[in-house]
């Protein structure tokens, strides 16, 4: 019916361009600090060593078990957690029609932090280690992770069931998930009140969000769950691109509002508890990762959920190196970091204004 | 002229209040439509109830021997476009935003034949100069644009637009309208707008439908517009006249106390 001519214009084509270079770019930048990540540390190891025990080259037995017992999880965690938040908070942000949307807002952090405290003062699963490395262990980890992930879920189905009986708008999940955190972080409180000073510092501690945690066992699922809803988001970029041309838009173009916000907000939520609950706190990747991304690549999802993965993994992996050597050889407080990294960088871009 | 698009018994609920009752009306290829009635009568829900953007409680759309309201969201897509009243932004080119209108047509992603379209769609309107603008930096008669763009790229055979005008500068208004008017001669296709603008209704609209209390009051040509049925609608006494040429209204008696 158009009279069209076959002609596809080539400035647009530029333009896309420039956006996969930007994203491959960061990709780069991913493996370089993922080497750099592992040579760092206590015991510092060349890099050049890093990649020749990695392909199974190594020379020294020593260096072999620190790379692949310590470094190698908790890097290829950091790059996991990183994309799984970011991925997470971008169809948030999309999905809720909100920038402020991350794990974070919508009170699954607070729960999991709450699960944890729960586990560790209720269920006795903390204890004191004087170590050097860890003053404060706890003693029963997968306890902690479990319960925290099952408070994260429980605050994922309250949002769900009340935008299942109240209407999906973006309004009511995201004052739903407000008034949730704000419970959880009550409850926390009111836990802490009565807790032992070995029991305020465990929960504590588990709430600074610590790569280090992750294991060559719980690593793979991680792994699989942050993989399987990347993907999922990537499917739906069309559908969030829509979205963010407004509700009707969206439906007159073909698109099933409540059902993409209700299930992408399911995995959104699903991904971030499976980090947080494994990881513990880690704010701030899934806030601003995708803000970062916008700067340079603009809101279109099609480049902005892959460019937010990456920024993810290049924010959380930057962030545990610098940790590692500043701090050492004490605790890792990551959470810490990714704000001290983040948070300037940020404010540049923000500066700066959009790429065009 | 054979009906392509035939609206029958339509209603729509909203809670337990009836909204819309009993609509019906028919319309032709090359046609544009508009839909009048005062604020809050139920015109944008009637737009909407076309393509299922809500759902009628009864009544069929038949468009070509087809129900629309028996098909899926997507297959609607495939046949009717929508320009709703507010286009949001975001930073997106103009290119991207109307590609975005390909949707119901795309599997995993673009091919070039979408690309060629979305070009062919600028060049027709016009539009070349922005193609690579970001559309949170233009103004309103441009996004308006986009928006039709973008239900143009959808292909469809019937365009409804949503108080396509309201926001916009005289020269905006009657570039928008003239716009759709050449769409709908082109592509064989029909419009169905609503609008509060009698004058511009009268100016680019072939057939006036006017709804009060649900139902349609009246519907037809040019000739059914008389000061009778504006003020039994609106409930305005209004004055008729011709200036050079073309049929104008004007309200009546406004006293100032």
């Amino acid at each position: 019916m158009h009279t069209e001519d076959g002609i596809v214009p080539q400035d647009y084509l530029d333009y896309t361009r420039k956006k996969v270079f930007w994203i491959a770019g960061s990709l780069v930048l991913v493996l370089v600090l993922f080497v750099l990540a592992i040579s760092v540390g206590a015991v510092a190891i060349p890099p050049v060593d890093v990649l020749q025990t990695l392909f199974g080259a190594g020379t020294s037995s020593k260096w072999d078990r620190i790379i692949w017992n310590i470094r190698l999880p908790q890097a290829l965690a950091a790059i996991v957690a990183g994309t799984g938040l970011a991925v997470a908070g971008v169809a948030m942000q999309s999905i809720l029609r909100n920038p402020l949307a991350s794990p974070y807002t919508l009170g699954i952090s607070s729960a999991g932090a709450f699960g944890a405290a729960v586990s560790i003062i209720v269920l006795g699963a903390g204890k004191i280690q004087s170590t050097v490395a860890n003053p404060v262990t706890i003693t029963n980890p997968y306890l902690t992770t479990i319960v925290a992930f099952f408070f994260c879920m429980l605050a994922t189905a309250v949002i769900l069931l009340i935008s299942h009986f109240k209407g999906t708008s973006p309004e009511v999940m995201i004052l739903t998930g407000v008034a949730l955190s704000a419970l959880f972080s009550a409850g926390v409180m009111f836990l802490q009140f009565f807790s032992s000073d070995t029991q305020l510092a465990a929960v504590v501690f588990w709430t600074f969000g610590d790569v280090g945690r992750s294991t060559w066992e719980t690593l793979p699922f991680m792994a699989v769950v942050v993989a399987g809803a990347t993907l999922y988001f990537l499917f739906n970029r069309w559908n969030y691109n829509a979205i963010d041309a407004g509700d009707e838009t969206a439906q007159s173009i073909g698109v099933n509002v409540s059902r993409t916000r209700l299930v992408g907000m399911t995995v959104a939520a699903l991904v971030s508890a499976v980090i947080v609950a494994m990881l513990g706190v880690i704010g701030f990747v899934g806030l601003v990762c995708p803000h970062m991304m916008r700067r340079l690549v603009g809101d279109d999802q099609r480049y902005l959920i892959p460019g937010s993965a990456v920024a993810g993994a290049v924010l959380l992996l930057a962030s545990d190196t610098v940790a590692r050597v500043i701090v050492a050889p004490y605790i890792r407080p990551v959470a810490v970091l990714t704000a001290f990294l983040g948070a300037p960088v940020f404010i540049y871009l923000l500066f700066r204004g959009y790429k065009r | 002229m054979t009906k392509m698009l035939t609206v029958n018994e339509l209603k729509f609920m909203y809670r337990n209040k009836n909204v819309l009752n009993e609509i019906g009306f028919s319309i032709e290829q090359g046609q544009v439509i508009a839909v009048l009635g005062p604020n809050g009568v139920g015109k944008t829900t009637l737009l909407k109830c076309l393509n299922r953007i809500l759902k009628p409680r009864e009544g069929t759309v038949m468009l070509d021997e087809e129900n629309l309201l028996d098909l899926d969201i997507m297959a609607i897509a495939r046949r009717v476009g929508y320009v709703p009243q507010r286009v949001e932004t975001g930073r997106l080119t103009a290119f991207d935003a109307v590609l975005l209108g390909r949707r119901p047509h795309i599997g995993w992603d673009v091919v070039p034949r979408d690309l060629a379209i979305v070009n062919a769609v600028f060049k027709k309107l016009g539009m070349e100069a922005f193609r690579l603008s970001f559309i949170d930096e233009m103004s309103g008669g441009e996004l308006q644009k986009v928006a039709i763009a973008r239900a143009l790229v959808q292909e469809p055979r019937v365009l409804l637009l949503d108080e396509p005008t309201s926001n916009l500068d005289l020269k905006n208004q009657v570039d928008i309208l003239t716009t759709i008017r050449e769409v709908v001669r082109d592509h064989n296709i029909a419009a169905i707008m609503t609008m509060h603008d009698l004058n511009l209704a009268l100016r680019f609209a072939d057939i006036f439908i006017f709804i009060k209390n649900g139902k349609v009051h009246v519907h037809g040509s040019q000739d059914i517009i008389t000061p009778l049925v504006i003020e039994e609608v609106y409930g305005l006494p209004v004055m008729i006249g011709e200036l050079g040429g073309v049929r104008c209204v004007i309200p009546g008696a406004c006293k100032i106390t």
